[in-house]
């Protein structure tokens, strides 16, 4: 273990600072998207469009995602490879449903006339979950170079920091979807909203 | 691959992990970890149930917000393990997220929610 003055990891100290600015990052996008919902003049409306029960789906597999990945964090920690490979494997192929069905869903919006610069909604829906997206499209990435490492057995406990800092990305990833969820699809028929 | 994974849960259910790198405080069992998915997974459903229960529409979004709150807190504290981290850790998350709550606040002001 490496000596700091805090005794925390720089990895790992510099991985919940980056995590506090994204929470600035992500808190402006979801304030912008409060501010302009409901104010759309054209339509397609989110009302008419958003699919609650597939969105629960793809919800509760990055949710599941997110339990994978302490499991894998786990099995790396006392030194279990075959439970490393496994749970790393299966974090990231969740992560993969997830992209894949936001990408179903984006097609579809994009199918029934909600562009990009179509309305107000558009524009904010696209920008807040589509930076979602990149976020769990760049942690899938980070997984799988962790797979392949646990994969050429690379990943001992000695490396377990590597794995607690992509886990760290992993669950803000699913946090901040916890909020997305709530505030952009179950609060879209909202009195007030 | 079910049972594999049930034999990876099952043996890290029987020893603690250890934090890496900073005070070696325990972490949650992978039992723990198990049954924190489940109550996510029907605070999740619970969230959905809200949505549909038309007499429920005037209270939405407290109920909303008490749940989602609720499913916030179990992954940060537990699965980002910030329950058992140092204070350091705490302030670079909590500091940045009460200033991203203030800008959403200030925000809803501006555009009239609060009238």
């Amino acid at each position: 273990m490496e000596r700091t003055s805090t005794g925390v990891p720089n990895e790992k100290m510099l991985m919940w600072a980056f995590i506090g600015s994204e929470c600035m990052l992500f808190g402006s996008l979801i304030a912008t998207y409060l501010a302009y919902r409901g104010r759309s003049i054209v339509g397609p409306y989110e009302e008419e469009l958003l699919n609650i029960p597939f969105i629960t789906v793809t919800t509760f597999v990055l949710l599941m995602s997110s339990l994978m990945m302490v499991l894998a964090l786990s099995a790396v920690q006392r030194g279990d490879t075959r439970g490393s490979k496994l749970f790393l494997f299966l974090t990231a192929l969740l992560g993969v449903v997830f992209i894949s069905g936001q990408v179903f869903e984006f097609s579809h919006f994009v199918h029934e006339g909600l562009g990009l610069g179509r309305n107000l909604f558009s524009g904010t829906f696209f920008l807040t979950t589509g930076f979602h997206g990149a976020h769990v499209t760049v942690g899938v990435i980070w997984l799988l170079t962790l797979w392949a490492m646990a994969m050429r057995g690379k990943l001992g406990p000695e490396k377990s920091l590597k794995v607690e800092v992509a886990g760290l990305y992993w669950h803000f990833v699913d946090v901040v979807w916890i909020v997305l969820f709530t505030i952009i699809y179950l609060m879209s028929g909202a009195s007030g909203a | 691959m079910a049972s594999e994974m049930a034999h990876g849960a099952e043996a890290g259910g029987l020893e603690t992990a250890m934090t890496h790198g900073s005070p070696e405080e325990p972490h949650a069992s992978s039992r723990t970890y198990i049954a924190i998915a489940l109550v996510l997974g029907v605070l999740t459903a619970l969230e959905v149930m809200v949505f549909y229960v038309e007499a429920l529409a005037p209270v939405l979004v407290p109920i909303l917000l008490v749940l989602s709150a609720a499913k916030f807190v179990l992954v940060v504290g537990f699965f980002m393990h910030l329950k058992y981290d140092t204070n350091i850790l705490r302030g670079l998350f909590f500091g940045p997220l009460a200033i991203a709550v203030a800008i959403i606040v200030a925000m809803m002001a501006l555009y009239g929610y609060f009238l």
